[in-house]
């Protein structure tokens, strides 16, 4: 089975700032890493690979510097990288990312299997992965959170739907994307990075796609309009309660009572 | 030794320094405070007070002492031999809600805080206001205080040093109930006997802590560890001196192997990055720039693959390090969980005695049928071995548990190591001491303990045994 896995740099620290007037992340300077639900997602893959043989491709959009994330993935055994990088792309939202990743993926050699990180930590749509799977045409699935048996143009999974589950074939090619229960991600080999130092990492630029017109892509090509941007509410508030255990049993009872954290 | 047992008259005057709800007795004692995390020694006490403030203590071992009422300081429980159990009733003076960090002084580099705050608590709050607290043991949920009492150490003493190296100053309440304050915010101190040091260890024996001023160091700007798998232990402990040799200055080397690995697995419910490999290294590195450190650890890398590593893996993000460490974190409680009972040795042997000391273990687990599980700082040569009860009843698990001690012991000693590297002695671990220090060391010891406390009032029967009057 062939897979590829969409993976994606990410700031590496939640402390990022933002640009107060065109409310655009402040990367330079930041440190970054693989998307941490990407981890998974090359993990399961990598044990797909080991189990039914084949082999694993990366493929990410982002600046020239996204290349390091590629070659981690080498560190981790992937076989290939692709690199999708253009200014054509830059402030593409999920819409225009998930074209132009599209786009890209016409041009590689045929997959059998998409497979993504349920989200990344810098946008939480969890969106580009099924709308590349739009973009293609072809089936997907998302928040698998087990993988059960692959045949030769199919695939059974789990889906985790938060309160159920739905076991599910999907037939080939198709597009998954994978829950934090799929395995704990393998860390990046020392030995694995001697070895693929001078491997080479593939770049895909605008004219490398089929639909070459600059307005399906980055800010031109993207119907978000962005009005602000700002970090998350992260206020805590602190009560302390004094008294017998029983009385700061009952207090801490009726706070979470009121506060609709709990139900009577 | 006769003690006085608390009375109605007693609790009133308790209450008297204390508010009601602070003091407890009776059925409102909690079960916890009659015990430690481990060490089998049970004994409750006639109240358990909890502490706002040193001079509640103060004024409590006024009375206490006057009245020859004995007192045991306890902070989260979180001991392993029996230091906070109170062995002859009495007081348990509660002092984990005396818990504020009380000031940062940027300038001097130290952090000021009362003995309950946290461990974990004090790693938050430095690590956001870009200092770092080094010693760092594996049990997060205890506090300072008792770190203080037992001179803990952790996974960076390697590179960094144990708790003794990071407390500049202590307020204390002596057993008779002066407060006073010993050592300051100076980094040089050549003042006299050092109170502070004989204090830090003593397992609240000779005073209690009311506040302490910790000293601090600029929180390095790139940390990052590696996980290195080897076909044998032996392959991974004769790296350690290398490792140690080199110029590659790691902050923390520890040793673990697969059952352990597999014991923490199935206790947290989650796998860990790797598996599979009888033993491992992990080690941890630290600076300012982000390059230096890397070329440390490739040098590392590549020290530990000559000498047979299977791989060598890189953890450099906030994801990756909780992955592995946590697991570190969780081994006592993943053993304990494996089995009905257990006891431990935390023997510190010379760090190029370590392999001869862990092999040695294994020849104990087959001479008297014993399972025993290790792990440990291999970096410093502190071990912590578990001797497991499993399906043995309870007298054949005594039996070949004080066989096995007196094994382990009698080889740290041979292999020219002490006790204790940083569990401390308490109650359970005397028998031990006292036949490792030898008598001249134990009556010097005896003679400190009486001078700070005449009435043998605080935590009485730790460390130095029961001493006659």
């Amino acid at each position: 089975m062939n897979i590829l896995v969409c993976i994606k740099q990410v700031p590496g620290t939640t402390e990022v700032n933002i640009d107060e007037e065109t409310g655009v992340l402040l990367r330079n300077g930041v440190p970054s890493k693989m998307n941490p639900y990407d981890l998974y997602a090359l993990e399961c893959s990598l044990r797909l690979k080991k189990h039914y043989g084949g082999s694993v491709a990366v493929i990410s959009m982002g600046p020239p510097q996204a290349e390091a994330i590629i070659k981690e993935a080498y560190m981790m055994g992937v076989d290939e990288g692709y690199l999708l990088t253009d200014m054509a792309f830059a402030g593409s939202d999920v819409y225009a990312t998930a074209y132009a990743l599209a786009q890209a993926i016409k041009t590689l050699p045929d997959v059998d299997c998409i497979i993504c990180g349920m989200m990344t930590t810098d946008g939480d749509t969890a969106q580009v992965g099924p709308e590349i799977a739009e973009h293609l045409n072809i089936p997907h699935a998302s928040y698998i959170k087990e993988i059960h048996e692959v045949h030769s143009d199919h695939i059974e999974v789990t889906m985790d739907m938060d309160k159920y589950a739905a076991e599910m074939k999907i037939k080939f090619p198709a597009l998954l994307t994978v829950t934090s229960t799929i395995g704990t991600p393998r860390l990046p080999s020392y030995i694995l990075g001697k070895k693929t130092e001078d491997k080479i990492v593939n770049r895909i630029t605008l004219k490398d796609l089929n639909d070459q017109d600059p307005d399906h892509y980055g800010i031109t090509g993207s119907p978000t309009q962005v009005i602000d941007i700002f970090p998350p509410d992260h206020t805590q508030i602190s009560t302390t309660w004094e008294g017998t255990s029983k009385e700061i049993a009952s207090n801490l009872a009726d706070d979470l009572i009121h506060r609709k954290i709990v139900m009577r | 030794m006769n003690y006085h047992i608390l009375n109605e008259s007693d609790i009133e005057v308790l209450r008297g320094i204390c508010s009601e709800q602070r003091v407890h007795i009776k059925e409102d004692i909690h079960e916890d405070f009659s015990h430690d995390e481990l060490s089998g020694t049970y004994h409750s006490p006639e109240a358990v007070i909890d502490i706002l403030k040193a001079e509640e203590v103060s004024e409590i071992m006024i009375y206490a002492n006057t009245q020859r009422i004995p007192v045991t300081p306890r902070g989260q429980g979180t001991g392993l031999v029996g230091g906070a159990v109170p062995i002859c009733g009495g007081i348990v003076l509660n002092m984990s809600k005396m818990d504020r960090i009380l000031e940062l002084d940027e300038q001097n580099l130290t952090l000021t805080v009362e003995p309950g705050v946290l461990l974990m608590d004090i790693a938050s709050y430095t690590n956001e206001s870009g200092f770092l607290y080094p010693p760092d043991p594996g049990e997060k949920s205890a506090t300072i205080g008792g770190n203080i009492s037992t001179n803990a150490g952790g996974m960076r003493a390697v590179k960094y040093g144990v708790t003794k190296d990071y407390v500049r100053s202590l307020e204390v309440v002596l057993p008779d109930g002066q407060m006073i304050t010993i050592g300051s915010k100076t980094v040089k101190n050549s003042s006299g006997y050092n109170l502070k040091d004989l204090i830090i260890g003593s397992e609240g024996t000779l005073a209690i802590v009311t506040k302490a001023i910790l000293k601090l160091l600029p929180k390095p700007h790139s940390v990052l560890s590696l996980l290195i798998p080897y076909p044998s232990l032996q392959a991974a402990a004769k790296t350690v001196p290398l490792l140690l040799q080199s110029q590659t200055d790691p902050t923390a080397i520890e040793y673990m192997e697969q059952k352990v690995l597999e014991c923490a697995q199935e206790y947290l419910g989650k796998a860990f990055p790797h598996t599979g490999a009888p033993a491992y290294l992990m080690l941890t590195f630290d600076g300012s720039q982000e390059d230096e450190v890397k070329k440390r650890y490739e040098q590392a890398a590549e020290i530990c693959i000559g000498q047979g590593a299977l791989d060598v893996f890189i953890s450099d993000t906030e994801e990756r390090q909780e992955s592995i460490w946590s697991a570190r974190g969780a081994f006592l409680e993943a053993i304990k969980a494996s089995t009905t009972l257990m006891d431990e040795c935390d023997v510190v042997v010379p760090r190029s005695q370590i392999l001869t000391f862990i092999e040695f273990t294994k020849a104990v687990e087959k001479k008297l049928d014993l399972r025993i599980l290790s792990f440990g700082h291999a970096g410093d040569g502190n071990l912590h071995v578990y001797l497991l009860k499993d399906d043995l009843s309870e007298q054949e698990f005594e039996s070949r548990l004080d066989r096995a001690f007196t094994l382990l012991y009698d080889k740290g000693k041979e292999l020219q190591g002490l006790v204790s590297g940083e569990h401390g002695i308490g109650y359970a671990k005397q028998r031990y001491l006292s036949e490792s220090a030898g008598p001249v060391a134990l009556t010097l010891m005896q003679s400190i303990k009486k001078s700070f406390d005449p009435n043998l009032i605080l935590n009485p029967q730790k460390v130095v045994g029961e001493i006659i009057q």
